[in-house]
């Protein structure tokens, strides 16, 4: 552990004593906090980096892995308002099976989520449980193929 | 198609559903579908994707190189704001560093496209808001700018200029004494602004105390740049994390309390000095030197990911590439400052007048084909 | 006397100088005088597909000022537009909106594809969400390629525009 990223590392012993061996610390750099859970941690991992001062989620996305058959969520939540937590991004993940693609949603702890979950819904076809708008945002309302952005569907004259 | 454009339904007692868009001279490409209880909009709820075109799943089609010139051209008032994040992430995954000139080039185009950008969202205000003298004077001072930039990146708006190691091509020898005309020019132009615009009475009164978002609000909904900024929050990547090398230059973030539409205008306008301030100070720092370093061959990156964001015109612009050490990269995933403003704008717009809605709109400096990628 | 066939031709040779010069005196005049009303007042639609419109925007500033050439800015209601500018990419969630919009302009109308997305899909080739030609929903009269054009290359497609209404019958 070297005093360089004193912060990052503090903040990241922080929830490592708290959630002992419940989380994952995946990687501490410059600026770059990356912690990873189980799904049904997600929720409390994410009020504990709330309570750390980290207030909103800059950006939500997924990522398909067909060979481990999981889809990985990753949040991506920064501070703005404090001075010192400005430039670091506190990334949570987590990572769910294929067959089952639903997870819980945090817009109750980041209102600041709503759109991208929505997002991440409609290019993954991953239910957020308890998300008031589980719908069409971006695609067109008569998109009937598979969600795009997961590995198996691939571009028109690209196959 | 059902639902397909502008209609009005009735729902009975004083409530009217209104279709804004996306045909429609305000609402460019999106639509808005509002409830009005006479005069007032008492639900509000956005419908973008008019213009989505894919660019997360083209982009894992592309190799580092060929997919600079699409992830442009959802912002092209801003290119090299929104390719720079880009490049810096695929700088990180490739393991390359642009030369110090470069990076200084690099800041040049990005403060050019703010300006650019900036006066665009001006002239447009200016129409919005009935001022038709407003859209003509921004435009015109606009294309000065375009000059300038397209004399180093080689067309008007996209230039596709920011390339992983550097920079294209290097800027032309007489750039500085054109750019310190440019601006002085420019400084002047700022005052008359003021004067027809700014300090209008028909402006302020349509503008003022309109859409106020408080400084909690913009923190809960993840509001960001220049709407970030009207409401109280000094917030700025180029100061939080600084990229490239906004570390060596000195500059202010402007600010406001008020949180509403003439707060997000006048903080523009302000930024549109501090951008010129900027160049000043890189045209007096810059020195000669290579401005690409050559990477020999396809491009691959070394499994891993990075994230990377940068101030964008419209706030802060993230990108999140994962590689798997391919030639394509394995996932690009984008965050746009206008798909984050977006529900500013349904908060915003509930609870105040059908009239003001406009005004409130494009005080936010949404852009769709940004937002809807 | 005069005998049947002559009477023929004769009748023939009437007709076809009368044809001639209803053509000539009344109906190019005619046609002149309304494809000349129709040259100079072109009101385009305001539907902005994609980031082309920046461009178009620029077109209707100072610098460039196309209402020199005589198309107008995009200001008003489309039951008034005679000229569809089709800026930029369509996609599938934009193409029916946009048919509905050509079917509610009013007869004489005009369509220009602007920009490489609009002609063919452009850099959206192989985009999932994207439309490969607005020419497969409206017919399109001049294609403006660029990506996107630049302003004077709008102008001259309005010229070119202005050329083909010159020749149109009436």
């Amino acid at each position: 552990m070297s005093a360089k990223f004193a912060t990052e590392n503090q903040l990241a012993k922080s929830l490592k004593d708290q959630f002992k061996n419940k989380i994952k610390e995946e990687y501490v750099e410059s600026n770059r906090i990356k912690i990873s859970t189980s799904p049904e941690n997600l929720k409390n991992l994410a009020i504990a980096v709330k309570e750390l001062g980290f207030e909103q989620v800059m950006s939500q996305g997924g990522t398909d892995y067909p060979e481990n058959n999981v889809y990985r969520i990753e949040y991506h939540i920064i501070c703005v308002s404090k001075k010192k937590l400005r430039s670091i991004i506190f990334s949570i993940m987590t990572e769910i099976p294929k067959d089952k693609p639903e997870i819980e949603t945090l817009i109750d702890v980041f209102p600041s989520a709503e759109f991208h979950e929505q997002e991440t819904f409609e290019n993954f076809g991953i239910t957020f449980i308890g998300h008031p708008r589980m719908e069409r945002l971006l695609l067109p309302e008569d998109w009937n193929d598979i969600p795009p952005l997961r590995k198996d569907y691939i571009l028109p004259g690209r196959g | 198609m059902q639902n397909a454009g502008m209609n009005i339904e009735d729902k009975g007692g004083d409530k009217l559903v209104l279709h804004v868009g996306p045909q429609h001279p305000g609402s460019g490409h999106f639509r808005l579908i509002i409830t009005v209880d006479g005069d007032y909009i008492v639900g509000a709820k956005p419908d973008p994707g008019y213009v989505h075109r894919g660019a997360e799943k083209m982009a894992e089609y592309r190799d580092y190189i060929q997919n600079i010139p699409h992830l442009e051209r959802p912002v092209i008032i801003d290119a090299t704001g929104v390719t720079l994040p880009y490049v810096l992430a695929a700088e990180k995954i490739i393991d390359v560093e642009a030369p110090e000139r470069a990076q200084y080039i690099r800041m040049i185009m990005a403060e050019l496209n703010r300006v650019i950008s900036h006066l665009y969202w001006l002239g447009i205000y200016g129409i919005f808001l009935g001022h038709s003298t407003m859209f003509m004077w921004p435009m015109g001072d606009r294309e000065l700018f375009i000059d300038l930039a397209e004399s180093i990146g080689g067309t008007r708006v996209t230039f596709s200029y920011v390339v992983p190691g550097g920079v294209r091509n290097d800027m032309p020898t007489h750039f500085k004494e054109r750019a310190l005309k440019t601006f002085d020019y420019f400084e002047k132009r700022i005052e008359e602004y003021k004067k027809i615009f700014f300090n209008n009475p028909i402006m302020t009164a349509r503008t003022e105390s309109i859409g106020i978002m408080s400084q909690a609000d913009a923190i809960k909904l993840g509001i960001t740049g220049s709407n970030l900024r009207a409401a109280g929050i000094d917030s700025d990547t180029r100061k939080d994390e600084p990229y490239c090398l906004y570390d060596r230059v000195d500059f202010e973030i402007p600010t406001r309390k008020e949180g509403d539409s003439y707060a997000r205008c006048i903080v523009r306008l302000e930024e549109l000095q501090q951008s010129m301030n900027i160049i000043k100070q890189v045209l007096d720092l810059i020195e000669p030197g290579p401005i690409k370093q050559v990477i020999g061959g396809v491009m691959r990156g070394e499994p891993g990911e990075a994230f990377v964001r940068t101030e964008a015109a419209r706030g802060t612009m993230f990108y999140h590439i994962v590689s798997n050490g391919e030639k394509y990269p394995y996932r690009v995933k984008i965050s746009v400052p206008s798909f984050r403003n977006l529900i500013g704008m349904t908060h915003l717009l509930v609870g105040s007048k059908l009239a003001d809605m406009p005004a409130i709109y494009w005080s936010l400096d949404y852009w769709p084909v940004e937002a809807d990628r | 006397m005069v005998n049947d066939p002559t009477l023929n031709l004769l009748v023939g040779k009437i007709s076809d100088i009368l044809d001639t010069t209803i053509e000539k005196n009344v109906r190019e005049p005619i046609r002149f005088l309304v494809n000349w009303g129709r040259l100079y007042s072109l009101w385009p639609v305001h539907l902005e597909t994609a980031c082309c419109s920046i461009e178009f925007g620029a077109a209707s500033g100072p610098r460039h000022d196309i209402e020199r050439f005589g198309m107008l800015e995009a200001f008003g209601s489309l039951r008034q537009c005679d000229v569809l500018v089709v800026q930029g990419t369509v996609t599938r969630k934009m193409a029916p909106r946009m048919k509905w919009v050509y079917e509610q302009m009013p007869e004489p109308k005009w369509v220009i594809a602007m920009g490489a997305c609009a002609i063919s899909g452009g850099l959206y080739m192989d985009s999932y969400n994207v439309l490969q030609g607005v020419d497969k929903i409206v017919p399109v009269d001049v294609y403006i390629p660029g990506c996107p054009p630049r302003p004077e290359t709008l102008i001259q497609g309005i010229i070119e525009l202005q050329n083909k209404i010159r020749k149109s019958k009436v």
